[in-house]
């Protein structure tokens, strides 16, 4: 970094991006491989949400219509795995490409070349995994959570190759983590200390080290499953002297860090978006970062709670059951911080507020079932029904997805240089509201009925509100199609943005032209 | 509301779907038939009144705003940003609710695990995709296979009442006594629930749990296993019938008499038809789930049987595989899941049903034999 002050450097003698398909293959540079995660999220966020279709026009009334049992597992199995993995996780690293240097003041990446093979390893991923539903024996069948010993002795033969993509991904992964950490450590602009850094850049950099530390764990469970199926031993075969609840165990370390993975990128968003539309600054900052420290760290000890009745000790139960309730007041913190955030503001609703306070609503409802989950006596019978169904996709799709939709609306006139449609972009909202919750909301009733959940068919009385279910599953579903219209119409042209198209937006990445330029940042600002 | 709704359904919707005349909108949890299940309602209805109060708060002071602070309506910001005194408040409020709440929670807990001074002990195991339950000290068990017909599931036939909630032979446990349950599994994770019970505990191969119920009312209670185990796992119900002591007592007396006549037919000598006639019985709740009534099976994972080597070639590996199972595939071994006679009759059957006419047939006694020189 040059530490001339040549502000019409990065105008003269930037080099712009190489011509045709080796400007993607090859590039390191930060916006450009954001584009790709982006672009790569949002074909997954379709494939796995067709999957989604598939089940839930199989769900529409009782009995099979449409699918064998065998390939339904199949579709619930991959719809997980596609949308975690390859829909939510790398739209929040594409978000992160984009965002953090525009953010810090960096000019790019701290370590461009593996951005690249982080970015790279990704597609081959997932060309190996949607290969398995084409392999004889099918594809994964046994939950996105594969436990053992059905994914391991029972598992379809295509269960070595759904291993070695999970390999890559967290290999991805783990890079991915690893520059977020060293270019926000290493690269903010003079100034800008830690606690002057925006949320976005705050969670990010706690998600990131969430990641090191589970994505490893992840590894470690798939190679014991390897081991079992391929080469005679018996970790999780109780037969052989293993045990298949020290599986979940060690599944549920990684998984529980990895729902807030999911999701802490998307507080940071929101926390920015709200205030620009409120057009106040954000309530309680501090509290922000410290109730998001709070809740990683809380998030390496409460794994147990997905286990409530797989037998363990009652003493265990107890410490599960009080370390997941106290989730509550950090994120409690944080709901409480955003209505202050709002209250006595300017309120405008553009899109991606309206989405935000949609996020805060819905994720809030998610919070709620997730408390009177935590309630151990009472999980024994909301556990393995739609009532968690319910919760977690509360959580992730009003929470990460929603999220997710607010950053795009927020930042696409600085990636684009153009506004959006927003009448489209406010049907998208409506759409999806609607939708979504008409989806997701008779899960709760289904879960409290009793239907369980990962089923191809089920009782008579739970009829009416699979129906009314699937409707809202295919609104939803169809109403993504509007998004990919809109950015593709506000990527081709539109009204011109200014550099700062939002009136109450802060932060530097409002200080660089729209669309943001090849390279920025060439000279670092100063943060007061 | 509900009654209404059912009605409705009934006028209407039987005339356009006939499932949907049978349905209802419940919206909640039931309190159920157990001391158990009532407390976890209570604990469910405290829990969700005390969320639904901090969201009308939360959401109230939202609205508000979004009602009241428009831009559009002319808004001016506020600039405040923190207020330390607030920010304690609200972190320490839902702290004290949570603990309010941990107690009830923790005592309920408490009692759900106390498995001692039972008074009927049950083991349950779960296999790919039935149910086995074992009355320890009455020395008799059974499968438990769902009944609802494939016809029903695949549309042929109306669906009836109890669809896919029912079972040939249901747990049957007397009212008012505590009744422990030994969960275990024979291949994959199961877990039993009855919702009525209040009681979920999986059963893991390898392990044995206990849970316990003590039901006050006699009925029939219907659940499903609920941890994903394959391709059946929708398929699987649990069903408990509760009936008064006596009524238990003449039952477990039946069942005893019949599991001894089952040891004597191993001594009986069998035709070729009653082995044929028992076979298709036995093959139909064992073995039909994966290699079809018609036996075509559904390859690769599950062979046909029809025109199979192993159906037409060397009886003792047929026997070998049934008895033991082929390890690192989905065939259980079957040698301590049916009894002798139903093991030949399944064999004779595979060997002669389908055009697999082999004339060949394996009786009881060879079986017996068989399995006892291992």
């Amino acid at each position: 970094m040059s530490a001339v002050a040549d502000t019409h450097a990065q105008d003269h003698h930037h080099h712009g991006p190489a011509k045709g398909f080796s400007r993607w293959l090859l590039t390191t540079n930060h916006k450009d491989i954001g584009s790709m995660y982006l672009i790569f999220s949002f074909a997954m966020f379709l494939l796995g949400g067709s999957m989604a279709m598939v089940i839930r026009a199989e769900l529409f009334q009782p009995g099979l219509q449409i699918v064998e049992p065998e390939f339904f597992n199949q579709m619930t199995t991959m719809h997980g795995l596609i949308m975690v993995f390859g829909a939510v996780m790398p739209a929040f690293v594409g978000l992160a490409n984009w965002m953090l240097p525009l953010m810090i003041g960096a000019p790019d990446m701290a370590l461009p070349r593996m951005n690249n093979w982080s970015f790279w390893l990704l597609p081959c991923a997932f060309l190996i995994l949607v290969s398995t539903l084409f392999m004889s024996g099918g594809a994964p069948n046994f939950g996105w959570t594969f436990y053992a010993p059905l994914s391991t002795t029972y598992g379809p033969p295509s269960t070595t190759f759904f291993i070695f993509a999970v390999h890559i991904m967290g290999v991805s992964s783990i890079m991915g983590a690893i520059n977020v950490i060293a270019t926000i450590l290493n690269m903010r602009a003079p100034g800008m200390t830690l606690m002057k850094m925006p949320l976005f850049v705050w969670t990010w950099l706690i998600t990131a080290f969430l990641l090191i530390a589970v994505m490893p764990v992840l590894a470690g469970v798939v190679t014991m499953m390897l081991m079992d199926i391929n080469f005679g031993t018996s970790f999780f075969d109780a037969s052989g002297g293993g045990d298949p609840v020290l599986f979940q165990h060690v599944f549920w370390f990684f998984g529980h860090p990895e729902v807030y993975i999911m999701i802490l990128p998307a507080f940071g968003a929101v926390s920015h978006i709200i205030p620009a539309f409120s057009r106040k600054p954000l309530f309680g900052y501090a509290s922000m970062v410290y109730a998001v420290g709070a809740i990683a760290l809380l998030s390496f000890v409460v794994w147990a709670h997905h286990m409530f009745t797989v037998g363990i000790p009652i003493a265990g139960q107890l410490f599960f059951m009080y370390a997941t309730m106290l989730i509550a007041v950090p994120t409690g913190v944080k709901v409480f911080n955003w209505v202050a955030t709002m209250f006595r503001g300017a309120l405008s609703f553009e899109a991606p507020m309206l989405f935000s306070v949609a996020f805060v609503i819905l994720f809030t409802i998610g919070g709620f079932s997730g408390l009177m989950l935590a309630i151990a006596p009472a999980d024994f019978q909301y556990h393995d029904t739609y009532f968690v169904v319910a919760h977690f996709h509360y959580v992730l799709v009003p929470g990460a997805i929603f999220g997710i939709f607010a950053s795009a609306y927020y930042w696409l006139p600085k990636w684009t240089g153009h506004m959006y449609d927003e009448t489209l972009a406010q049907t998208h909202f409506w759409l999806s509201f609607v939708g979504m919750n008409l989806a997701f909301f008779p899960m709760h009733f289904l879960g409290l009925a009793g239907m369980p959940r990962r089923i191809p068919d089920y009782a008579l009385q739970f009829a009416d509100f699979n129906m009314v279910s699937s409707v809202g599953a295919f609104m939803f579903g169809a109403s993504q199609l509007l998004f990919l219209l809109i950015v593709v119409k506000c990527v081709k042209g539109g009204e011109k943005a200014s550099a700062k198209p939002w009136d109450g937006a802060e932060g530097l990445e409002w200080t660089v032209p729209s669309p943001a330029p090849y390279h920025t940042f060439s000279t670092p600002p100063v943060v007061k | 509301m509900r009654v209404h709704a059912k009605r409705a359904g009934v006028l209407l919707g039987s005339l356009l779907f006939p499932a949907w005349s049978m349905a209802d909108w419940t919206l909640n949890m039931a309190p159920g038939v157990t001391g158990t299940s009532n407390e976890i309602f209570s604990l469910h209805m405290t829990i969700l009144c005390i969320c639904v109060a901090i969201g009308v708060v939360v959401f109230g002071v939202m609205f508000w705003s979004i009602f009241a602070h428009r831009k559009s309506q002319g808004a001016k910001p506020a600039n405040f940003h923190e207020n330390t005194l607030v920010e304690i408040l609200w972190t320490i409020i839902p702290f004290v609710i949570l603990v309010v709440m941990a107690i009830p929670a923790t005592a309920t807990l408490v009692d759900m695990y106390d498995t001692t001074e039972s008074d009927v002990d049950i083991k349950v195991t779960g296999y790919q995709w039935r149910w086995k339950y074992d009355y320890i000290e009455e020395d008799f068990g059974f499968f438990s296979n769902m009944s609802t017909s494939r016809d029903e599931i695949y549309n042929r036939v109306a669906k009836t009442e109890n669809y896919l909630l029912d079972v040939d032979n249901p747990l049957v446990i007397p009212v008012g006594k505590k009744v422990r349950l030994l969960l275990t599994a024979n291949d994959v994770i199961h877990s039993w629930w009855v919702p009525a019970f209040g009681v979920k505990k999986d059963a893991i191969p390898g392990f044995i749990n206990e849970t316990w119920t003590r039901v006050d009312e006699p009925g029939i209670y219907r659940g499903q296993c609920t941890e994903l185990c394959g391709k059946d796992h929708g398929f699987m119900p649990v069903v408990v019938k509760a009936v008064p002591q006596e009524e238990y007592d003449q039952w477990v007396a039946d069942q005893r008499e019949a599991a001894e006549r089952e040891r004597e037919l191993t001594e009986k000598d069998w035709t070729m038809e009653e082995l044929m006639e028992r076979g298709e019985k036995a093959y139909a709740s064992a073995c039909a789930a994966c290699h079809q009534a018609d036996g075509s099976g559904a390859p690769p994972a599950f062979p046909a049987l029809k025109g199979s080597q192993v159906a037409l070639e060397d009886m003792d590996a047929h026997l070998d595989i049934v008895v033991n199972g082929v390890s690192g595939t989905s065939m259980q071994a079957f040698g301590d899941q049916l009894n002798e006679v139903d093991l030949a009759a399944v064999i004779t059957y595979e060997r002669n049903a389908w055009g697999n006419n082999t004339g060949e047939m394996i009786t009881p006694k060879e079986v017996f034999e068989y399995k006892n020189q291992e």
